[in-house]
């Protein structure tokens, strides 16, 4: 665990901690479930996010994949009558297409991750709205799909399925960013592409595995949220998630310059801002200022970061001065 | 120049330091000038000359030391206070802005206005200009577009500029890397009127014949320090060159006579896009040393790029090993056993946040790793094989790269790619801005690895090193090849004679 991370469990364990002793219902099974449930649910793309943010790039069209990823697998079981392993199928494949043609459109043609995914978001939630004719897709009364439910949407011993999916995503992406040659070169395509080019590595390649594995990801999440909700509204579904994604990796230490970040950092990052949405219920805080803390929580951990990292950089300056006036070259 | 100028400059450097984290770029150097002195400074690459530049600019502040203008202790020098006290530098790096006509650029930040609403005085402006383009004979006019001229053009430009603010110290960065000799004779005759008039001139240059020509003193910096100062009689190239590298040229490269081999790396009709008008034919063998030398914009790292497979070839064919290569990548050069050491190692070398380790271990992690996994063992086994190997001083293979100095940050990059056992290497400027005693290892190497039978192509401006270490030298020039010269051939004048057309 690097030092960012243990300072954002600290942070998460001392707010978790004030919350519990102003309203002990923050401890209740049902509260803790509920906000498991959320964290799952949340945790799912903010990783995806994290992927493509760690290569120096952006994904602002998470909340509309979600809904219309939602709207399609819901409708081909319901309206189709698909059975639903294809259907999940159908979904991921769908998922996957997005990622590449991102991918494709960034590096091919050059055009910039922020404007290439802001298309995106606003495309796929249009084409959501008119597939359902700005109507709602769900599933029609007394239809029943025991297994999916119990996959998607159950519990076992009490815990959320969106909560073990998203522990089992978690494991999985920390070993490919942190123990795989393929994560080592999506934070070098991040940090520094031209060394990375130098080094022989296919950026272009990278940079396309990251929109897929992103969108991917989103793609899962789709399906845990649609299944959650039951029902998908496609013009509010999902509104504003990329930014929480971000939100959530900021908070985790991923650089939007990229090449920095752990997925730690993004799981508790996660946990942190449901923690906070929770304790704006339990606190009474009026929810109006709901995003307003968030915000403030989010800048204040930015400043501390970029304060921290300035008086790191001092202090190897100071050591290297301290080293000349001994008279030796500093052999760091 | 002008009847209001203020009376001469005194300018003292009193022990002046800057450290960067892991790299002193300048120990306790001092440095004077008064009104009409010409002072050449000289130095090798990377021994604090563009530092104590900066310093002098207000572009960075030192860490310690003392600077006084005119009796007046200035505690830091910001940009705004440079102008003020008339002190104009002609940078190395051109940066005119393309889009603007010459008058504009000449007069950036100066504008001339008129007027209660403040327009621009093109006319009033233009009247300031002409004179100083007529001065410098240059070939264009106030009016020109700057986006049509050459980049001796805007060298001229620069230093136009330069002179546009009537300074009293004029400071010089390499300004005749790219103009040609008449062009350079005028310069020279306009810094020795200069001079006449009162005003400093500080005057940096790898040309030790120019500074012979002008200087009345030599001031010399070897490895951010002090290295000594030659009064007006005792200018000589010889004396430079022994304050500059501290020692006799003969000891410092010790030339291995090695057989070449078998032909590794031939180019036929290659084209680059930099100058696709010119196809480039060469020939590598193994075990040979080749350098490839040239003025800057002379089309050499463009070359590298293009053989690397990082830019696009335009023409023509690249062989390795007789086999053409099919796909023109860097992954494909790379496992056709070609590497490069590029020119800017903190950009394109390394990732300087990133650990020695990793820096080390990047291009080899298909070997390193089992199923996509990195095997964390065998990468830190072979980091600590590279240390012991080529000598990488530091406290720790898991510190940033960016903490180290500039000659073991070199080490790092050619570690990564000894990594990979590469039979043809290109070396960009591998000694630029690196000590002097990491700089003899780097030759060290060179000469290990030719005698191992890998071919080294060397692309390199100083002359002492290109003359010092090669076995045959290509000389280019405007993107063409001007010639070849084989070892005993080898002086700077016959190398110059082709650099310059």
């Amino acid at each position: 665990m690097q030092k960012k991370d243990i300072g954002l469990a600290t942070l998460v364990i001392t707010v978790g901690a004030i919350v519990a002793v102003i309203n002990p219902r923050f401890l209740s099974p049902i509260n803790l479930a509920n906000t498991a449930n959320l964290i799952g649910l949340f945790g799912l793309f903010s990783i995806a996010e994290a992927f493509v943010i760690v290569t120096a790039g952006i994904e602002l069209s998470i909340g509309s994949v979600i809904a219309l990823i939602g709207v399609i697998f819901i409708d081909l079981i319901a309206s189709f009558g698909v059975p639903w392993p294809i259907a999940l199928a159908i979904a991921m494949a769908l998922s996957l297409a997005i990622g590449l043609l991102h991918g494709w459109l960034i590096t091919r043609l050059k055009l910039q991750p922020f404007v290439v995914t802001l298309c995106g978001l606003l495309i796929y939630r249009g084409i959501a709205r008119f597939y359902t004719r700005d109507g709602t897709a769900g599933f029609t009364f007394g239809s029943d799909f025991p297994m999916l439910e119990y996959l998607i949407a159950g519990r076992t011993a009490g815990v959320p399925h969106s909560v073990v999916a998203f522990l089992l995503v978690a494991v999985a992406a920390w070993f490919l960013l942190h123990r795989t040659v393929l994560g080592r070169h999506l934070f070098a395509v991040g940090k520094n592409p031209e060394a990375a080019s130098f080094a022989g590595i296919d950026t272009t390649r990278v940079v396309i595995q990251a929109y897929m594995l992103c969108t991917f990801l989103t793609g899962i999440s789709a399906v845990f949220f649609a299944m959650y909700t039951r029902s998908v509204q496609p013009s509010s579904h999902g509104n504003f998630y990329e930014l929480y994604g971000i939100a959530a990796a900021v908070l985790g230490g991923f650089s939007l310059r990229g090449g920095e970040g752990s997925i730690i950092g993004v799981v508790l990052g996660v946990i942190l801002l449901q923690v906070l949405q929770n304790l704006v219920n339990l606190l009474g805080i009026p929810s109006s200022l709901n995003f307003a803390v968030m915000g403030s929580v989010i800048l204040a951990g930015v400043i501390a970061d970029t304060q921290f990292s300035r008086y790191r950089d001092a202090r190897r300056q100071a050591t290297a001065m301290a080293a000349l006036e001994d008279g030796s070259k500093p052999q760091v | 120049m002008t009847a209001h100028r203020q009376k001469d400059i005194s300018l003292d450097l009193l022990g002046i330091t800057k450290v960067y984290p892991g790299a002193i770029a300048l120990n306790n150097v001092s440095l004077s000038i008064r009104g009409g002195e010409v002072v050449g400074l000289v130095g090798e690459n990377g021994a604090g000359k563009s530092t104590l530049m900066k310093v002098l600019s207000g572009a960075i502040t030192p860490d310690g030391g003392r600077i006084v203008i005119d009796g007046e202790e200035v505690t830091s020098l910001t940009s705004a206070r440079v102008h003020e006290r008339g002190i104009a530098l002609v940078h190395q790096e051109l940066n005119p802005f393309p889009n603007l006509d010459v008058t504009a650029n000449v007069l950036l930040g100066r504008e001339i206005r008129r007027g209660m609403f403040g327009f621009l005085d093109q006319a009033a402006m233009e009247r300031k200009v002409a004179p100083i383009l007529a001065r410098l004979d240059t070939r264009f006019g106030p009016n020109d577009a700057v986006s049509a001229l050459s980049l001796a053009d805007h060298q001229l430009l620069e230093i136009a500029r330069a002179l546009s603010i009537d300074p009293r110290l004029l400071i010089l960065d390499e300004p005749t890397s790219s103009l040609t000799l008449s062009e350079t004779k005028r310069l020279l005759d306009v810094i020795r009127q200069l001079s006449a008039d009162g005003v400093a001139v500080l005057f940096i240059t790898h040309r030790l014949a120019e500074i012979e020509e002008v200087a009345s003193r030599v001031v010399a910096l070897r490895d951010g320090r002090n290295a000594g100062t030659l009064g007006c009689g005792e200018i000589t190239k010889d004396a430079m060159i022994r304050l500059m590298i501290g020692r006799d040229v003969g000891q410092f490269y010790e030339k291995a006579e090695h057989d070449p081999g078998w032909p590794v790396l031939e180019l036929k009709g290659l084209r680059t896009k930099a100058f696709p008008q010119h196809p480039l034919d060469l020939c590598l063998r193994a075990g040979e040393i080749l350098c490839l030398t040239g003025l800057v914009g002379a089309g050499r790292t463009e070359l590298a790029r293009a053989l690397f497979g990082i830019d696009r070839i335009e023409g023509g064919a690249l062989e390795i090993k007789g086999q053409r290569l099919a796909d023109h990548s860097v992954p494909a050069a790379i496992a056709a056993g070609l590497c490069l050491v590029p020119e800017d190692r903190k950009t394109e070398g390394l990732f300087l946040d990133f650990s020695i380790t990793e820096n080390i271990a990047m291009p080899s992690h298909a070997a390193l790793s089992r199923l996509g996994f990195v095997d964390m063992g065998a990468e830190t086994a072979l980091a600590e094989a590279s240390r012991r190997k080529l000598n990488i001083k530091t406290a720790g293979l898991g510190r940033a790269a960016a903490e180290m100095s500039g000659g073991n940050q070199q080490k790092v990059v050619l570690a990564k790619w000894l990594a990979m056992k590469p039979r043809i290497i290109i070396l960009d400027e591998p000694t630029r801005g690196i000590d002097v005693g990491a700089k003899a290892e780097v030759y060290r190497l060179m000469q290990a690895l030719a005698a191992d039978g890998v071919a080294l192509l060397m692309i390199s401006s100083d002359m002492e090193e290109v003359i010092g270490i090669s076995d045959r030298v290509a000389v280019m020039c405007r993107g063409r090849l001007a010639g070849t010269l084989v070892r005993d051939q080898l002086t700077e004048e016959a190398i110059l004679q082709l650099a310059v057309e």
